[in-house]
């Protein structure tokens, strides 16, 4: 039997009103925020973070593999997944694949570790994460959200088991984007929805259902991550199925975040699903994808370690002007001060664990916890008695901090914060998602995984510290 | 093992000091020049009578060939050293070591740096490849940690101590306006200060010291030649330097009220030049205000204010010109400017002055011994400097 056995996500703390699009632009605007990657983050630093949360609540994590699914991955070549493996410390001794290009790529990675793990074994983890950029004035830019999500399936422990899936996949033009463009183009929109959602919509979740043997009236609840609201209402009726039973869209509080987005929709309803509850899961792009969950006696105890909802009202604005400067979409004048380096192959490739893992040292001989790792102890000077120490999941208080106003910075000013770990530790970084006037001396900061710049096309990720979430 | 110091064996007995500011018409190689011919003149020797070199600079160029090249040295030896902010202290200290030592005679020590060429704001500072792990933090941001921990640990409120890093600024600025060499000439009211565009909170940018252009230079030889040169030398008392540990940025022990550096630096100097209450045996000080909160920490970590109690000495007065212990008579960092190589050779360039009776506007009355402090790096991760000097021998 395979299936989920743990999951997380991650939804960034920053939102960005739709009325506020529409105040600066002079168009009409959506009801609800969009949530928005804050400027140090993408779609592998998120995906990171749901991974990170999905192997804390797995009860005994021992992953065999890693898909990294997304639509706008940080690197066109190169490993993204090597990434996300690296922060949430994989093991190197993992099979790792990007899956990209539509945003099916999120529910047919899950489908692929289903089938896995069901044929072979061992865990497979699927992180799945997007940011969601449409041009301005488009429809995109105000339906689309950023977030992530991500699942371990194995066959013991299962959560929900994999009962049924079905896919289709047909060629047509809707949405596209060719390399080095920012932006996607659409097909006229009624072109997709009669020829393309509503008929593949249909049809998968009809094979799904045939498949898993469940009649429309069982399923307990439905994720439907559906491009055209419309379609979904017109499909319901046809389906005979029962729209008090479909899943929140999320549309309102985090908009739709690409290749995540189902997966984000589903791990916002296992919380309160009950064992022997039927899910069901389907999106549509360029075919369609569906799978039929049955929820088991393990999901009763589990919980998330953020869940959506927490993560939905954990959130501070974005104005409209800071989200265009965040993408580059509104050149901003450079800063009187030289570019960042570019970090070297060599010293992160040495120092991987610490950079990616934020992994330091302990010392044997008197028991201090110091980061970044050291070889001589900071407290006793022992040489040489280290042992590796996580810091990425402990907790901390501000010691002293500093609100930077002249470093550059994308979000100024700039909030670095000594850190004081609780059960040892001392570290300087940055701080994130925050509000630079609340912090103070005493205050609560966990670990985050970030992109702090790009230099050079390389992308410099590390980690910040930010208020408890 | 010992730190056993040189006091009294070598004196300082010619300097030269540039303007500090922005020479917008005027190279490294012009500003080491004006210093230099300025120093040779002040000990009545000529270039060649020197027989070695110290040059410190930071950014301003690599090798004794910065210095040898535009002064035409006739092969002799040229050092070129660096010790973040403290490196123009640092070439005084390997001068003065040469010539104790008796390898030389006549040494010299210059510092020089040019800042304003870069076209960046600010200092800049190029690092090593990397891994794109070590924080970059801007030098205000990084002292201005000390700030909110000073405040809370001596239960100060946000505005009182904001008072109190003003009028350090103040006094500073009152000392610069009487100073025909400093960046910054002028009387600055608290109220411009306090409101003072934010640069790192609660600093302003009135609250950082003048990033700026300049060169400084001493000549010095063995005491007992002294006076073959020079009617009234200062003496070396003591010299002190260490480079820490880093542990602010990796121990919990450490607060960011105190610079630990600074106290090993100062422990050390006061053994070698025999001080044991410097609060009232030295006259004046030119400390590392490269910040505001920098010197009232400094006040405390020098041993001049008992801890917790400096911000009160600063708002009594107690450092300003007419005070008890005169703190940076000539405008410090924050009004003389801060060209980093230079600064350490213009503290002590202040203390020749004084003790010479030259300092003209600002001249202390008949000071005895003199102090100056010069750090490199950021609280808690940092080398200091440390010297003692007097105005008579024993």
């Amino acid at each position: 039997m395979a299936g989920i056995v743990s999951y997380g996500s991650y939804i960034p703390y920053r939102r960005l009103k739709r009325a506020a699009i529409g105040q600066v632009l002079g168009i009409p605007a959506g009801r609800g925020e969009r949530a928005v990657a804050s400027f140090d983050e993408d779609s592998v630093s998120m995906a990171a973070e749901a991974l990170r949360d999905a192997l804390k609540a797995a009860p005994s994590p021992a992953v065999t593999s890693l898909t990294y699914a997304t639509t706008t991955p940080p690197y066109a070549e190169k490993l993204n997944a090597a990434l996300v493996g690296a922060a949430a410390q994989l093991p190197a001794e993992i099979r790792a694949n990007d899956s990209t290009g539509s945003v099916r790529a999120g529910l047919s990675a899950m489908l692929q570790a289903a089938e896995s793990v069901a044929a072979s074994g061992g865990q497979a983890a699927v992180a799945l994460a997007d940011c969601r950029l449409g041009a301005p004035e488009g429809k995109l830019e105000q339906s689309g959200g950023d977030g992530a999500a991500a699942f371990i399936f194995g066959t013991e422990n299962v959560l929900a088991e994999v009962e049924a899936s079905a896919s289709l996949t047909r060629e047509y033009l809707d949405t596209w984007r060719a390399p080095g463009e920012r932006f996607a183009h659409s097909w006229e929109e009624r072109f997709a929805l009669t020829q393309a959602y509503s008929p593949l919509f249909k049809k998968i979740i009809h094979d799904a259902l045939a498949k898993a043997k469940v009649a429309p009236g069982d399923l307990a609840k439905i994720v439907l991550d559906a491009p055209n609201q419309r379609a979904a209402e017109e499909m319901l009726k046809e389906l005979k199925l029962d729209p008090a039973k479909v899943a929140d869209s999320l549309a309102l509080t985090v908009g739709q975040a690409g290749a995540a987005h189902a997966a984000l929709m589903l791990t916002a309803v296992l919380p309160a699903a009950k064992p022997g509850d039927r899910i069901l899961v389907a999106t549509v792009s360029d075919g369609a994808d569906a799978m039929v969950l049955r929820v088991m006696p393990p999901a009763a105890a589990f919980r998330p370690v953020h869940s959506v909802g927490r993560m939905v009202e954990s959130k501070g604005d974005v104005s409209y002007g800071n989200y265009l400067k965040w993408r580059e979409i509104l050149p901003t004048e450079p800063p009187r001060r030289p570019d960042p380096d570019r970090p070297a192959g060599p010293p992160m490739m040495r120092s991987a664990r610490w950079k990616f893992g934020l992994v330091g040292s302990r010392c044997t001989a008197c028991g201090t916890p110091q980061l970044p790792p050291q070889r001589v102890c900071v407290k006793c000077r022992a040489f040489d008695k280290m042992e590796p120490y996580g810091f990425a999941d402990r907790t901390g208080r501000i010691a002293t901090y500093a609100i930077d106003r002249l470093a550059y910075s994308l979000n100024p000013p700039t909030v670095n914060v000594v850190i004081d770990y609780d059960g040892g530790g001392r570290f300087l970084c940055e701080m994130t998602d925050c509000e630079p006037d609340r912090v103070a001396i005493g205050d609560e900061v966990e670990m985050t995984f970030r992109r702090l710049f790009t230099a050079d096309g390389v992308h410099n990720y590390f980690w910040k510290a930010r208020p408890r979430r | 093992m010992a730190s056993r110091g040189i006091k009294d064996r070598v004196a300082i007995i010619g300097m030269g000091c540039t303007k500090f500011g922005e020479h917008w018409d005027k190279s490294a190689d012009d500003l080491m020049i004006e210093a230099a011919y300025e120093a040779y003149a002040s000990a009545g020797v000529a270039p060649e009578d020197v027989d070695a070199y110290w040059l410190g600079t930071m950014g301003s160029g690599v090798s004794g060939l910065t210095l040898s090249e535009p002064l035409k040295i006739q092969y002799k030896p040229v050092t070129r050293v660096e010790n973040m902010c403290a490196t123009g202290s640092e070439s005084l200290r390997q001068a003065c070591y040469a010539v104790a030592s008796g390898a030389f005679d006549i040494a010299m020590a210059i510092g020089v740096e040019k800042l304003k060429d870069s076209g960046f704001s600010g200092l800049v500072m190029t690092n090593p490849p990397n891994d794109g792990t070590p924080a970059s933090m801007t030098p205000p941001a990084l002292f201005s940690l000390l700030a909110p921990a000073y405040f809370k640990k001596y239960g100060l409120e946000a505005d009182k101590g904001k008072d109190v890093l003003t009028r350090i600024a103040w006094k500073n600025h009152r000392n610069g306006a009487r100073n025909p060499k400093a960046q910054f000439q002028k009387e600055v009211p608290l109220e411009v200060i306090k409101n003072s565009p934010r640069i790192a909170d609660p600093l302003g940018i009135m609250d950082c010291s003048g990033v700026s252009d300049g060169s400084a230079a001493a000549i010095v030889v063995r005491a007992e030649d002294a006076h073959k040169y020079c009617k009234n030398p200062i003496y070396i008392k003591a010299l002190s330097f260490v480079a820490g540990p880093a542990e602010g940025p990796l121990s919990q022990e450490y607060d960011f009220t105190t610079f630990p550096e600074v106290v090993a630096s100062a422990r050390d100097a006061y053994a070698q030049a025999g001080i044991t209450n410097p609060r009232e045996q030295i006259s004046m000080a030119e400390v590392h205000d490269c910040f505001t909160p920098t010197e009232l920490v400094l006040c405390e970590d020098l041993g001049f204010s008992p801890r917790g109690t400096a911000w009160q000495d600063v708002m009594e007065g107690f450092f300003d010109l007419d005070g008890h212990l005169p703190v940076n008579p000539d405008g410090g960092l924050k009004s003389f400017g801060h060209p980093i190589g230079a600064s350490g050779l213009r503290m002590m360039y202040e203390m020749w002055l004084q003790m010479r009776g030259e300092a003209g506007p600002r001249q202390l009355k008949s000071p005895r011994l003199g102090l100056t402090h010069n750090l490199g790096g950021q609280p808690g991760r940092c080398v200091s400097f440390v010297s003692v000097v007097g105005s008579q021998i024993g």
